[in-house]
């Protein structure tokens, strides 16, 4: 997720305080964690730095200064070409894969973190399922995006369980002979 | 408007507080081919549970087993703490009708009737008038956003509307339970889960327990609890051994 980036857009529609920025980030992208304030400034200084937002204003009262940002046409830029781009595909590192494998190779009982897997997959797709109703457009996108990759990693895992099954079936019948 | 359940059928009255369906070491051939190996579960009143598992699993038998559309070889399937095997067989055809709800992935519309005439049908079998049944039909199928097919048939209709018509008639006569065989199983994925909100909605607010057998794991998070069946089996069973 590029902070950066999803600050740029939120900016695209006027002028904000970081104050703001924060509150309507955490609106719009409610599957990804609250954004910590220090944050949000600490990026806002980089883009500033680098050109792709400008302070249009800075207000002051009894705390800090309170700077106002505005996006420049070199943010909406480098907006446009990182919404463009494709995101990078990689391979996920998942730690199921590597507790399913340890559990194979040490002789214990692969299925049963399957099993125990699942339950907990489908207990989180009940939840997030029951989250998206009622959910406004961007949250109900973000409990879809959740819901497609957690299914993804249900259907392997019931791909996996027929393979064990079918591993076990052939190893059987080749000690039958 | 409600439809009274004057219909129940007496051979199942409530005896004793318990679960309303339950399988029992259920068992099922077809030929050398064994469907059910063995199967044990129990469904509360209002739960909604889904059973998952490959194809060829078993989890359509458990389906019909529990429908008492086919009876086990071994075991027994109970509802409301009674046989389904120990009543004779039209005792369980006004079970079906009167205490069960039916959806399938698809087909299961009379094609020749209107979609108003499909979702008023199980209101006329169970003895409602007939202008009192086109009433509440209309009003069912209003309730999920498909009056402006209701003059249709089903081949005029799109995939989606004609499963919701499908829920409606499922739905229309209160039935303690509803069994969906997937239900989305021809659907996109939108259709797919404006038909399930609607199925699980309804049955919530009716009180109806329902049977999903499933193998999209989205559809089965609909559900309250799954259970997984592999081999005729419940998978932890299979796992242990």
């Amino acid at each position: 997720m590029s902070f950066g980036h999803a600050l740029l857009g939120l900016l695209e529609e006027g002028p904000q305080h970081g104050y703001e920025l924060k509150h309507r980030y955490d609106a719009n992208f409610p599957g990804a964690r609250p954004l910590p304030f220090g944050q949000v400034y600490a990026t806002l200084a980089r883009l500033h730095r680098d050109g792709l937002v400008d302070i249009s204003a800075v207000e002051s009262g009894a705390g800090p200064d309170r700077k106002l940002y505005v996006i420049t046409p070199a943010g909406v830029t480098d907006l446009e070409r990182w919404i463009d781009e494709p995101t990078p595909v990689g391979l996920v590192r998942s730690e199921l894969l590597s507790r399913v494998v340890v559990a194979l190779i040490s002789g214990r009982s692969p299925d049963a973190v399957l099993d125990v897997q699942r339950a907990e997959h489908l207990s989180r797709m009940r939840e997030v399922t029951e989250r998206r109703r009622g959910a406004d457009l961007t949250g109900a996108m973000a409990c879809d995006f959740e819901l497609f990759h957690l299914e993804a990693d249900v259907k392997w895992i019931e791909h996996s369980a027929r393979r064990l099954d079918k591993e076990r079936a052939r190893h059987a019948k080749k000690e039958a002979r | 408007m409600t439809l009274e359940r004057e219909t129940d059928v007496p051979a199942f009255a409530a005896t004793s507080v318990g679960p309303l369906i339950e399988s029992v070491d259920v068992r099922k051939r077809f030929g050398s081919t064994v469907a059910l190996d063995g199967l044990s579960l129990e469904i509360a009143g209002g739960e909604i549970v889904a059973v998952l598992g490959p194809s060829g699993s078993g989890k359509s038998t458990l389906l019909l087993c529990l429908a008492g559309i086919l009876l086990p070889d071994g075991g027994d399937v109970r509802y409301r703490g009674r046989s389904l095997a120990s009543v004779p067989d039209a005792v369980r055809t006004r079970l079906r009708r009167d205490d069960f709800g039916f959806v399938f992935q698809f087909g299961q519309l009379v094609p020749e009737l209107t979609a108003l005439d499909n979702v008023s049908l199980p209101l006329r079998l169970a003895g409602l008038r007939r202008r009192d049944a086109i009433d509440r039909a209309r009003a069912f199928l209003g309730s999920l956003g498909v009056d402006d097919v209701a003059e249709s048939r089903a081949g005029e209709m799109s995939g989606g509307q004609a499963q919701r018509v499908a829920v409606a008639r499922a739905l229309v006569s209160r039935p303690r339970v509803i069994f969906a065989d997937e239900p989305t199983g021809s659907l996109d994925s939108t259709n797919g889960e404006l038909v399930m909100e609607l199925l699980v909605s309804t049955a919530r607010r009716q009180g109806s327990s329902v049977v999903l057998v499933t193998h999209e794991p989205q559809v089965a998070a609909y559900a309250d609890r799954e259970i997984v069946v592999r081999d005729g089996r419940l998978a932890h069973a299979a796992a242990l051994v």
